[in-house]
């Protein structure tokens, strides 16, 4: 298995917000260009990449892997003495905030810029909103360039995301923004790997999804683009750590997740789970009681009808600038999607009988 | 006059880039011996760790003057061990809390990375979001299979960045002053006898430069530090009428900051020293907040003192802003003033 972690952190680095994806959509096609045999992007910007199977059917069933690529993050709302007024993109504690440092994409010039956000002393604030936690409406970008300099650079509209760097931590995790969830789009790049020594009978569509942050809207037209036998979503799931305990966590650098819930198809989830097993890849169920809150329940509701399944890959800290992930868990659920691709059976949908 | 060069910026960033947590300065010790000692007359480590330098000056008594800048910074130590990877920690020095969450931090001698997490916004309530976060109620978390000591010091991990006009660091506070006084040491004139204390503990009661101010008994003493820049809009566009200082406008001197009154000689004399050589400056608003100087100026029998401030913008959080040029302002400032002190300037 080749060492992921420098196209991870390339990813993290690219941006690629809800709704502006082409930075990072750039790079991962052209990493998943040689391990596929055909490559393409959706209207919307998704990447679709398909990976031909050896069943002499047509049509060829077709398993649909979506990571979605988008990011979550900030936008400039108003410019006031060159400060930059913020609002969220996708869901953000403004807690995380103050002090953070981000990357402005100023569309004047095209720039880069790099800021900090600024929380405002009391005193510039509405009687009673300095005190305790300052809202996000009140907190602003600072790019350390004179107020002319910024008007000319940034304008209303332009995206903001976390500038925290991805930074090697002891014991194989890794710190840094958007690993939620660029982790799963490695391992999806990590299961292309594998499968080019493996042969599949099955076609295999690996999706780079748009806009999951904001409406599940990049899943759900290439599902109905792609029309897949069957489609898994593959995403972070909340990892143990300070705040958070409980049965919606899982500990970090210990196994993937498999989803138990209605938006997961219990006959994908059976054969995951055998797979896992077989390999010796430690699992643990992630109970969905009643959303998945992934693409998976978007894809579910395709034309007809799709059966999904959800993988997860536990994380701690999801929506901070800090994410924690373990290198290791990535790897597993690139070699378990590999390994129950390799082992759908040409007529595995129609094997499958409802009780 | 003085410009800072690329050399200076990058002395400044490996300053900045230290961890130098009060009560733990011996990454920036090293550096600041490092630079003085083909300068200094006299180097010496004194019994809090504070480096004391001396250039001798002319003549059978030349004036005596310390300049004062502090090597600390403020961070955190970590207290307890709740295995693995997590730690508890206490905060050194006047951190807001409300900087903590999300942030990256080094740990201990070897700038392991760790993390002060969060709990997901999907698993809070928007009740929860409305209350800061504890600090007895967050870790730094260095991984399943991150270790720490009981007892290193910890701060944040954001690197130096020389933005357009400004620099940006953790550590702006005080390593600015620490770069400043590195410079006059260098061009120092010889008619006075220049005694620098890069002091500790600064952040935690102005400890080192009490005792620095003992040992060199000085004729007159000036802190250089840097002062938080409050020069933020106003969110209803009323005016803003308590900033402190403002970034772009040169050396802050404060004429006033409880409990000290700096020297108006001193403070004269640096207005006029500005004055004359075209150096723009502002006055710090008085009010809370001390430096070195408070400390320095009960010395023996008393020390005439005064400070001068770098505005940064920021105070105490993971990232300060500071303007190239407010260094450049205030470097100059203090060079020229050391240029044209005589000891006439403490018997009008």
């Amino acid at each position: 298995m080749s060492d992921i972690l420098p196209f991870l952190k390339s990813l993290i680095n690219a941006s690629g917000l809800s709704g502006h994806e082409f930075p990072v959509a750039d790079l991962i096609q052209k990493q998943w260009s040689p391990l596929v045999d055909e490559i393409s992007q959706s209207r919307l910007g998704s990447i679709h990449g398909l990976k031909k199977g050896s069943a002499k059917l047509s049509p060829r069933p077709l398993a649909l892997i979506a990571t979605h690529m988008d990011a979550i993050g900030l936008m400039v709302t108003r410019i006031v003495d060159g400060f930059l007024y913020i609002t969220n993109i996708g869901g953000i504690d403004s807690r995380v905030l103050p002090g953070t440092p981000v990357t402005v994409h100023a569309s004047g010039s095209g720039e880069e810029l790099y800021g900090v956000i600024a929380m405002p002393p009391a005193n510039l604030l509405p009687d009673g909103e300095g005190g305790g936690v300052v809202a996000l409406k009140y907190l602003m970008v600072d790019t350390g360039l004179t107020p002319g300099e910024v008007v000319k650079r940034v304008h209303i509209g332009d995206r903001v995301s976390f500038g925290t760097e991805p930074l090697d931590m002891p014991g194989g995790t890794i710190s840094g923004h958007t690993l939620d969830n660029r982790a799963s789009v490695a391992a999806l790049t990590l299961c292309l790997e594998e499968l080019r020594s493996k042969s599949h009978l099955w076609d295999v569509m690996a999706l780079a999804s748009v806009r999951e942050e904001t409406s599940f809207g990049g899943a759900y037209t290439s599902t109905v683009q792609i029309r897949p036998t069957i489609a898994v979503a593959v995403d972070m799931t909340f990892g143990q750590g300070t705040g958070s305990s409980g049965y919606q966590t899982f500990p970090l650098g210990k196994g993937v997740t498999l989803g138990i819930g209605p938006s997961v198809h219990p006959f994908l989830y059976k054969r995951f789970k055998e797979v896992a097993e077989r390999i010796e890849i430690p699992i643990a169920d992630d109970l969905m009681p009643e959303y998945s809150s992934t693409d998976a329940d978007a894809m579910q509701l395709v034309a007809e009808g799709i059966p999904t399944m959800v993988v997860s890959i536990p994380q701690r800290y999801m929506h901070t600038p800090v994410e924690l992930v373990a290198i290791k868990d990535i790897q597993r659920a690139g070699r378990l999607l590999a390994e129950f691709i390799a082992s759908l059976e040409a007529d595995f949908i129609e094997r499958i009988v409802w009780e | 006059m003085l410009s800072i060069g690329q050399s200076q910026i990058k002395l400044l960033e490996k300053l900045c880039n230290a961890m130098s947590v009060s009560g733990d300065e011996g990454e920036v010790r090293r550096i600041v011996l490092e630079e003085v000692k083909p300068y200094a007359d006299e180097v010496k480590v004194d019994a809090l760790g504070s480096v004391l330098v001396r250039r001798k000056g002319a003549g059978r008594k030349p004036l005596r003057v310390q300049v004062d800048a502090h090597m600390d910074e403020v961070g955190f130590m970590i207290v307890h061990d709740d295995d693995n990877g997590f730690y508890q920690f206490q905060v050194v020095g006047g951190i807001d809390e409300r900087h903590l969450v999300g942030k990256q931090v080094i740990v201990g001698k070897d700038h392991a990375v760790g993390v002060i997490g969060a709990k997901p916004i999907h698993l809070t309530t928007y009740e929860e979001r409305l209350y800061t976060i504890d600090v007895d109620a967050m870790r730094i978390d260095l991984g399943p299979e991150g270790k720490a000591t009981v007892g290193d010091r910890a701060t944040f991990a954001t690197k130096f960045k020389r933005v357009g006009p400004s620099i940006m660091s953790k550590a702006i506070d005080d390593r600015i002053g620490v770069a400043i006084l590195i410079d006059l040491l260098k061009h120092a004139p010889k008619h006075i006898e220049l005694c620098l204390s890069f002091s500790v503990q600064e952040e935690i009661g102005l400890r080192g430069a009490k005792v620095a101010g003992y040992y060199f008994k000085p004729d007159l003493a000036i802190a250089v530090d840097s002062t938080p820049a409050r020069d933020l809009p106003d969110y209803e566009g009323r005016e803003n009428y308590t900033y402190n200082t403002k970034l772009g406008l040169g050396p802050a001197i404060y004429t006033a900051h409880a409990p000290i009154i700096s020297d108006p000689r001193l403070v004269k004399f640096l207005e006029e020293t500005a004055i004359k050589n075209k150096i723009p400056y502002q006055f710090r608003q008085p009010g809370g907040g001390g430096t070195n100087a408070g400390a320095i100026q009960e010395a023996h029998a008393g020390v005439p003192v005064v400070s001068v401030s770098v505005p940064h913008r920021y105070t105490h959080s993971p990232i300060s802003v500071s303007r190239v040029d407010d260094w450049k302002n205030t470097l100059n400032l203090l060079l020229c003033a050391l240029n044209d002190m005589t000891p006439a300037l403490l018997k009008r």
